[in-house]
């Protein structure tokens, strides 16, 4: 299976190679997407029957590159083909998304030779078997992400998020780096076999941690280090976006687990706490951006800030139960984290995808310029509803089953012997649960300005439905999402190899009864069957449907003529522009905005009124103050420009003093190593 | 035969310290270029200089049996021995300035500094080359030694003629560490040659420069130039 996805990767290195060469002819776009496509199928297969099926993994491959007496070694273990799964359905439904999509680019020679090589990188990243392969295929997977995010490079805003991005990409390798130089320890041993085989001392093994966290913190999003993310995932094509958000950053949370889970043996109770904590704010601040955010696919990436949030509480509280001995526990977290990760990558895949369909139909991304795009896009709409529904947990889809068990988790805290757990876990819950409400009403924004109401602009009233490629592969997640939500046992028997050979346990799961039926603890605690809560929706929603349409619709309804503004029926033909005013974006932000918007983000609404009198219209201005670039970056960057000040000076020096400078260098170099030799 | 000849009449091991006497004599005319006060006397001892060198090599080419090691020693005083101090001459001749040297140290704080250097450099190598041969590690440090001294010399001096003398004994000492180490690559040496060569053409063409614009071949004066010393 190892060299099935070799060979997988070296053909989507070949499709960038074409994509390169012959990127400017109008079939590059089929083939490249094409190609990447069916690559992607295989390779999930692959990943697929090797968790699912228990086919051999096979000896490990060894290519004669790298290091000397090293090599490249690749290896598929549980928990790689478990994120293989995850990247390459991903990557799957992108590709094909991107047959039609990659029609609307107008540069394609600057998308196609890196799209295929991004996904070939994280297939690499997950099989490497050695340090110095994963970190050779990270940094392919950063520099290639970073050439998507330049595509549009004619555009301001792109390239200022891809120096960020840069920085921030280069500053997580960096702390890997140092991360996988801890582990291979004085022996330099930089193959994971020997790396699983030793475990370091404490001390050693907290800084492995902390790096770890950092570095792979940094990738996937984690506050305070997500500051190039809502930047750099919006300003790529929105397949690519799709791959970044969905994908990319569960890449990260694979390094994580590798490190922390595989790498480190035994963590320390306050392993998890930090995780933890960190997690929670994530989650909570992630989802408050989004709240305040109109921009579609800024949105989008600020959800992604959120829910690699919520799996970091997944992982924290797998660590805090870990380092208890509570193995079951543990394992229960560890998978609702990596479930939650695969519904992640599936609703967010899909919701960026359908947000590419809108920006292309209309060109906007501003929320305040859409609306009223169900009636012309009924079927991206439908697509986007189910992946709103699923991102914001609610059931019967696959979004709330990931975040039920992660609940029944945190519900197991009090086995916990640590006082200051005992205490972290629920006021963590709660952030949980507030972020989960929050999501929800995040998405009716998104989905009632968007997709509901009347269109805001010429664009919006102009839309068409997208071509058959678009909806393929959203349709294609879609129906993941409602079959995973409704059979959420399938997915977590598939990852129970997982946790079975990190934490040697596994979920007691209701497998004596059926698999529609999840049990995390046991029966008479909680248990969770998708089908009947659907069927009971499905009861109650046909019932309240039909109600309404047998009674509702024969009232007459008549509107009173001065209507504050509001569609009279005449009105409602639905042509731009609109008489009326309609609900917007900001306005349904508001009352968030008052209660946690000014305490967080210190908001600051400011209404001109014109005078009495006056026809002109009323303005609102709304001015937030990001707490994490005022807090940690602002100081940063003022430290940067100070030290460059100082190190300015250094270009000014006379030739002498440049000699001098080297010599006393040279000689204090050479004082230093006098006493040992 | 030369070698048991030499060994008869210094007693065993007598071929390797008549080189460990060149290395040291090389060091001695380091010295003897830091207190010198007069342009032309530096480049005298620079002559000099290279003269040992090419001596110290050619012996090494002889005890280790490497002919190509005489190339060395033949570029070492065509060159560098003769044509570059010449050529020199003829520079300071040219500028009229056989008369000056600016010390930016004091001459005795440079001899002090200069005996600090060496002895540091014996101590490096005896800590750092402890499982080597005795006269091997101390060709080594001798080496390392004239290096130091070299550039003790280029900072110790404004004059660029000054620097010059110093940058090319510190090469001096280079080419000494690579013919003592057994089997440099003649490539390596030629490389080494032709950059002082070039180094020389450059600093030569660029003191012209200078003395031309400015009417003095003090290196500061660049930095005014540079628009940096208000």
């Amino acid at each position: 299976m190892t060299s099935t996805i070799l060979f997988c990767a070296l053909a989507w290195i070949l499709l960038g190679g074409f994509g390169a060469l012959r990127g400017r002819t109008p079939e590059a776009g089929a083939v490249v997407y094409g190609g990447s496509f069916i690559v992607a199928v295989i390779a999930s297969g692959a990943a697929i029957l090797q968790l699912g099926f228990g086919v051999a993994p096979g000896v490990a491959v060894v290519l004669p590159l790298g290091l000397p007496h090293l090599g490249m070694n690749f290896q598929i273990t549980a928990l790689s083909a478990a994120f293989l799964i995850i990247t390459d359905v991903g990557a799957a439904a992108a590709s094909l998304y991107a047959v039609g999509h990659g029609r609307n680019e107008r540069e394609p020679w600057r998308v196609l030779p890196f799209f295929p090589v991004f996904i070939a990188a994280m297939n690499m990243v997950l099989i490497a078997a050695d340090a110095y392969d994963f970190l050779i295929f990270w940094e392919l997977m950063s520099l290639s992400s970073w050439a998507l995010v330049v595509a549009h490079h004619e555009d301001e805003e792109a390239r200022t998020s891809g120096v960020v991005y840069l920085l921030m990409a280069s500053s997580g390798t960096l702390a890997l780096l140092l991360a996988f130089g801890l582990l291979a320890g004085v022996h330099g041993q930089y193959d994971f076999a020997s790396i699983r085989a030793d475990h370091p001392g404490s001390w050693i093994g907290a800084v492995v941690m902390l790096l770890a966290l950092f570095g792979a913190g940094s990738k996937a999003g984690l506050v305070p280090l997500h500051i190039w993310l809502p930047r750099a995932h919006p300003a790529a094509p929105s397949h690519v976006s799709a791959l970044m958000s969905g994908v990319m950053t569960k890449v990260a949370v694979y390094a994580f687990v590798l490190i922390v889970f595989d790498f480190l043996g035994k963590p320390a109770w306050w392993w998890g706490l930090i995780v933890l904590i960190m997690g929670g704010i994530t989650a909570v601040l992630g989802v408050l951006y989004a709240l305040m955010e109109h921009d579609l696919k800024r949105l989008l990436a600020y959800h992604t800030v959120e829910n690699i949030g919520i799996i970091f509480i997944g992982l924290g509280l797998a660590l805090a139960f870990r380092a208890e001995r509570l193995d079951v526990c543990a394992a229960l977290a560890l998978a609702a984290a990596v479930f939650h990760a695969f519904n992640h990558s599936l609703f967010k895949n899909l919701l960026f995808l359908g947000s590419g369909a809108v920006l292309a139909r209309t060109g906007e991304r501003d929320m305040e310029r859409l609306g009223g795009l169900l009636r012309r896009m009924p079927q991206t709409g439908l697509l986007f509803l189910i992946g709103s529904v699923a991102i914001s947990g609610l059931p019967p889809l696959n979004g709330f089953a990931s975040e039920w068990m992660l609940f029944q988790a945190i519900l197991l805290s009090p086995r916990l012997s640590a006082w200051s757990l005992k205490l972290a876990v629920p006021s963590v819950g709660a952030m949980l649960a507030l972020a989960a409400a929050l999501s929800a009403a995040c998405f009716i924004k998104v989905f009632g300005i968007t997709f509901l109401g009347r269109p805001r602009s010429p664009a919006a009233s102009a839309a068409t439905e997208t071509d058959v490629f678009c909806r393929a592969g959203m349709i294609g997640l879609a129906a993941l999402c409602i079959v995973v939500g409704l059979a959420p046992g399938m997915v977590i028997d598939l990852f129970a190899p997982v946790t079975r050979s990190l934490l040697g346990a596994r979920l007691p799961a209701g497998h004596g009864m059926s698999w529609l039926t999840v049990v995390p603890i046991s029966l008479s605690r909680s248990s969770y069957n998708p089908l009947s809560i659907f069927a009971l929706i499905a009861a109650g929603g046909g019932f309240a449907a039909v109600i309404l349409h047998r009674y509702g619709s024969r009232i007459i309804c008549r509107a009173p003529p001065w209507g504050c503004g509001y569609a009279s029926p005449e009105d409602a033909s639905d042509a731009f522009p609109p008489v009326g005013t309609q609900y917007s974006a900001s306005g349904f932000a508001q009352p968030i905005r008052r209660v946690f918007g000014s305490f967080v983000f210190n908001a600051r609404d400011e209404v001109t009124m014109p005078p009495p009198g006056d026809v002109a219209p009323a303005h609102l201005v709304s001015a937030l103050i990001d707490p994490v670039w005022q807090g940690c970056y602002a100081p940063l960057l003022v430290l940067v420009g100070w030290a460059a000040d100082r190190a300015n000076r250094l270009q000014f020096l006379t030739i002498r003093r440049y000699l001098t400078i080297v010599f006393i260098t040279l000689v204090g170099l050479l004082v230093w190593i006098a006493p040992w030799g | 035969m030369m070698v048991t000849l030499i060994n008869s009449i210094l007693g065993p091991n007598g071929a390797l310290s008549l080189a460990h006497a060149l290395s040291g004599a090389l060091v001695l005319v380091s010295f003897m270029m830091l207190y010198q006060d007069r342009l032309s006397a530096v480049i005298n001892v620079l002559a000099l200089h290279s003269a040992v060198l090419g001596l110290a090599v050619a012996w090494q080419a002889w005890i280790q049996a490497e002919p190509q090691l005489y190339i060395t020693a033949v570029i070492a005083l065509g060159f560098k021995a003769m044509i570059i101090p010449l050529a020199l001459h003829r520079i300071v001749r040219r500028l009229n300035i056989h008369r000056e040297v600016e010390a930016a140290v004091g001459i005795g704080l440079t001899m002090l500094a200069g005996m600090g250097l060496v002895a540091l450099s014996l101590v490096v190598m005896l800590h750092t080359a402890a499982h080597s041969a005795v006269l091997a590690r101390e060709d080594v440090a001798l080496a390392l030694a004239t290096i130091l001294l070299g550039m003790l010399m280029m900072i110790a001096r404004r004059n660029a003629v000054s620097q010059i003398a110093g940058f090319m004994s510190l090469e001096n000492g280079l080419i000494l560490a690579a013919a003592g180490a057994e089997g440099m690559p003649l490539v390596v040496e030629i490389s080494v040659t032709f950059s002082i060569v070039i180094a020389f053409i450059v600093i030569g063409v660029f003191l012209f420069r200078i003395r031309e614009r400015f009417d003095t071949i003090d290196s500061t004066a660049l930095d005014a130039f540079r628009g940096e010393l208000q």
